[in-house]
């Protein structure tokens, strides 16, 4: 048996912010969750995804963190910020790929997900893997995952030129074996007089425009 | 991509970090004051209950040798060790250490004051028990324990 790794499985979130709340629930952040759950192109679908930290092999978030406060563990966790050292610049909320780390303006800390290290540092569950009902978050070992689930558990991602190997695994269709993100040249939008309305710019929704 | 200098010193790993937490510096300065604390009363034990070396008995000079009011130069208890013997205006004999206890130049007696001055700094040691009476010194000078034997005066021990 191998050790037990963080799978995210999109596909089967149901949006029902139960990971949300029991991340609320840590009395390290009481009241503030760690985790994103993101709607995906809300005007035609309900599909939501949560979002928790990847734990990069190489941590973006950290190494761009010009106060050392954000530490990567022995055992491959990124720790939320040190409160000593937090200096609240937002280094690592702007430098993440993936979105994670939370800037909480009234304690001028960062703040992100540590994968309830108090927890999974035990053998526990992380809080969102141990309430999610559809088993969207999972806390298991990878053979569990390959005999119970139809998708192909990578960690490998590609922004543009960058590789980025990550502790948690996502699950995705079989043929994939790497999440290919490219990237759009902010230089050749701004070139155009009108960028093209975002279709699923909620606020527009709203407007009816 | 070479690893930069810096970063040696604000490494992202936990485990390359040289964090010390509060409880570690603590730690640290107990044990460490207890360390310190512990050894000083070891040595006071040591010096309370520890014999003092047996010393030779030497001959240092003859009785006739030294006059009233003169000094004589001699090395107790060995050869890095200069000594002073003194006789006052009245025929007392003493006899003390010559390294000053200021910074270890040589005294030398001093008959019309009674007293054993140091050179380079002017201090000035009572020649009749040896305690600092000027200067710089804080410390009396190790006198020596003198015995008379016939016409011979012998060193027998020394008194810090």
């Amino acid at each position: 048996m191998s050790e037990l790794a963080f799978f995210i499985d999109y596909s089967r979130c149901i949006g029902c912010q139960s990971c949300v709340q029991a991340c609320e629930e840590c009395d390290t952040h009481r009241g503030r969750s760690m985790i994103h759950l993101e709607t995906i192109a809300r005007r035609d679908s309900v599909q939501t995804a949560p979002q928790v930290c990847m734990h990069c092999e190489d941590p973006i978030c950290a190494e761009v963190c010009p106060a050392d406060a954000i530490k990567k563990t022995p055992d491959g966790v990124v720790q939320s910020s040190l409160k000593p050292r937090c200096i609240g610049c937002s280094n690592c909320v702007l430098a993440c790929p993936f979105g994670v780390p939370k800037y909480f303006g009234e304690v001028d800390q960062m703040m992100k997900c540590d994968m309830c290290y108090d927890r999974t540092s035990s053998g526990r569950r992380p809080m969102c893997a141990t309430v999610c009902p559809s088993g969207a978050l999972a806390f298991t070992t990878i053979e569990e995952i390959m005999r119970t689930r139809q998708g192909n558990p990578v960690n490998e991602w590609q922004f543009g030129n960058e590789t980025v190997r990550t502790k948690v695994y996502v699950l995705v269709p079989q043929e994939v074996t790497r999440v290919d993100v490219p990237l759009i040249q902010i230089s050749n939008l701004s070139r155009r007089p009108h960028a093209p309305a975002d279709p699923y710019d909620v606020a527009a929704l709203l407007e009816g425009s | 991509m070479a690893e930069a200098r810096w970063r040696e010193d604000f490494p992202v790993r936990w485990d390359e970090d040289h964090y010390m937490t509060r409880r570690e510096l603590a730690k640290f300065l107990t044990l460490g004051s207890g360390l310190l604390a512990g050894a000083n009363l070891l040595i006071a034990f040591v010096g309370l209950t520890g014999h003092a070396p047996e010393l030779p008995v030497r001959r240092i000079a003859a009785d006739a040798d030294i006059a009233p009011g003169t000094s004589r130069l001699f090395r107790y208890p060995t050869d890095d060790d200069p000594c002073i013997l003194v006789r006052d205006t009245s025929g007392r004999l003493t006899a003390y250490s010559q390294v000053c206890t200021h910074l270890s130049c040589a005294v030398v007696y001093q008959p019309d004051e009674g007293a054993l001055g140091c050179p380079c700094h002017r201090g000035v040691f009572d020649a009749a028990d040896g305690r600092p009476i000027a200067g710089p010194p804080t410390r009396r000078l190790p006198r020596i324990r003198l015995e008379q034997r016939g016409a011979d005066i012998l060193a027998t021990g020394v008194e810090v």
